[in-house]
């Protein structure tokens, strides 16, 4: 299943992720990808040895001298809530069957039925969710065989199929697939004709529109 | 690809496991041989097993003052950093059950807390997670996992350590400070790659093992 997905994740964003010096919206689409994909998964944990390395080797004087009673204070935290406290770093896979992985559940609520659409024109529905500043995180319902509005970037913008699939001038992209469009890119995304797309997409910029048409769907961009 | 590991791999790793900490003190100077480097799993496991407090001992003696400065240098102030670093040791304490040693060295794991740690009380930021792979009882770490990912932890932990000065600060700052991901070095010449393909190569065990037991 997971060996299909054949537009990644890049080195960068992973890196970034693992240093813990990524915006909310895009730790979202990151968690979100590598809940699909092994492959970024692998590539991920090896970043997240980097820092293990860095922090074993970390310089001695770098090193900051504990408190005199750390140890003490330590085990008495561990026994003050030893019981219970066995809650999982990362979230329970999503049942079998599930649209969303955990990570997007989370947010969301359920799956897509727990999704609070809004139409936008064209058909095209978006559903903005609540993360931090810095960007946007928005789930996008493209009807099959529409195309999305021609847009240009200001900043970077990632789109991660998770059902359906859509193409663009240059590729085919499916569930998993993430396209990354930078400012330089032009492009019209238009769902495949044999079901209807939803992808998460996140966006670090406003988008700028380059033809009349699609100015009738800027509400749903939320500029 | 595949290393078919000795027998004297396996008994060598549990003799390092379990009885090792009795011969070696960890050396503070972090110049031991890559073997040693397996003590903090059997740390862990005496930890999880019988909640053992000489082990956590050592284990805090070697990674408090590395996970503390490590928070100060991302900007935390002294009472910040100790406070959160009693916590991220607190939790390798709770956690100890979670740690799997085919898919990360002790020092990765703690990082992991500790950087999770960082955002969420430091940062006050919300940090999403990928979602957890289907464990399962058929989930056991193979040793051999074991042993090649420790010891390509190590080799990585040593070109680290190999890399110019000026790279390495790149590095370190990317990792301890707050840069943007757009300012990140390139790791160019870091041993990443037999890294990812050992975690590779467990996760589709792991996945085999899930879908012969389903």
């Amino acid at each position: 299943m997971t060996n299909e997905i054949r537009h990644h994740l890049t080195d960068a964003i992973l890196m970034a992720y693992a240093a813990g010096s990524l915006n909310e919206a895009f730790s979202l689409m990151v968690a979100t990808h590598v809940s699909l994909c092994d492959e970024c998964r692998a590539r991920l944990e090896s970043y997240d040895a980097l820092g293990g390395a860095l922090l074993d080797g970390i310089d001695a004087d770098a090193q900051a001298p504990v408190a005199e009673d750390s140890l003490a204070a330590t085990l008495a935290r561990i026994a003050a809530s030893d019981a219970g406290e066995t809650a999982a770093m990362r979230p329970a896979p999503a049942p079998r069957g599930s649209v969303l992985p955990a990570p997007l559940r989370d947010y969301v609520g359920g799956d897509l039925e727990a999704i609070r659409w809004r139409p936008v024109g064209m058909g095209v529905k978006q559903a903005i969710l609540k993360t931090g500043p810095g960007a946007t995180a928005r789930l996008l319902f493209i009807p099959a065989g529409t195309a999305m509005p021609d847009h240009g970037h200001h900043g970077t913008e990632m789109t991660m199929v998770l059902q359906g699939a859509f193409s663009d001038e240059d590729d085919h992209f499916a569930r998993g697939d993430v396209e990354i469009a930078d400012e330089e890119m032009q492009h019209t995304p238009v769902a495949d004709i044999s079901e209807d797309c939803i992808c998460l997409a996140v966006t670090d910029a406003s988008l700028r529109f380059t033809s009349l048409l699609p100015r009738l769907a800027q509400p749903f961009l939320r500029i | 690809m595949q290393v078919e590991p000795s027998g004297r791999d396996r008994v060598s790793l549990g003799v390092i496991a379990h009885n090792g900490f009795r011969q070696t003190e960890p050396d503070p100077d972090m110049t031991e041989p890559s073997p040693a480097r397996a003590l903090w799993i059997g740390h862990i496991d005496r930890i999880r097993e019988d909640k053992d407090q000489q082990a956590f001992a050592e284990l805090f003696a070697y990674f408090a003052p590395r996970v503390k400065g490590f928070l100060m240098k991302s900007g935390a102030d002294s009472a910040q950093a100790e406070e959160c670093m009693q916590e991220v040791m607190a939790t390798i304490w709770q956690k100890a059950h979670l740690f799997d040693p085919s898919r990360a060295s002790v020092a990765t794991w703690i990082f992991t807390v500790a950087r999770n740690r960082r955002i969420d009380t430091l940062r006050r930021q919300r940090r999403p997670e990928p979602e957890d792979l289907p464990w399962g009882p058929e989930a056991e770490p193979d040793q051999e996992d074991v042993i090649v990912l420790q010891q390509e932890s190590d080799l990585l932990r040593q070109a680290l350590a190999d890399l110019p000065e000026a790279q390495r600060d790149l590095v370190e700052r990317a990792y301890f400070g707050e840069m943007s991901h757009r300012e990140i070095a390139d790791a160019t010449g870091l041993p990443l790659g037999t890294i990812k393909s050992r975690i590779r190569l467990a996760l589709e065990r792991l996945r085999h093992a899930m879908n012969g037991s389903q």
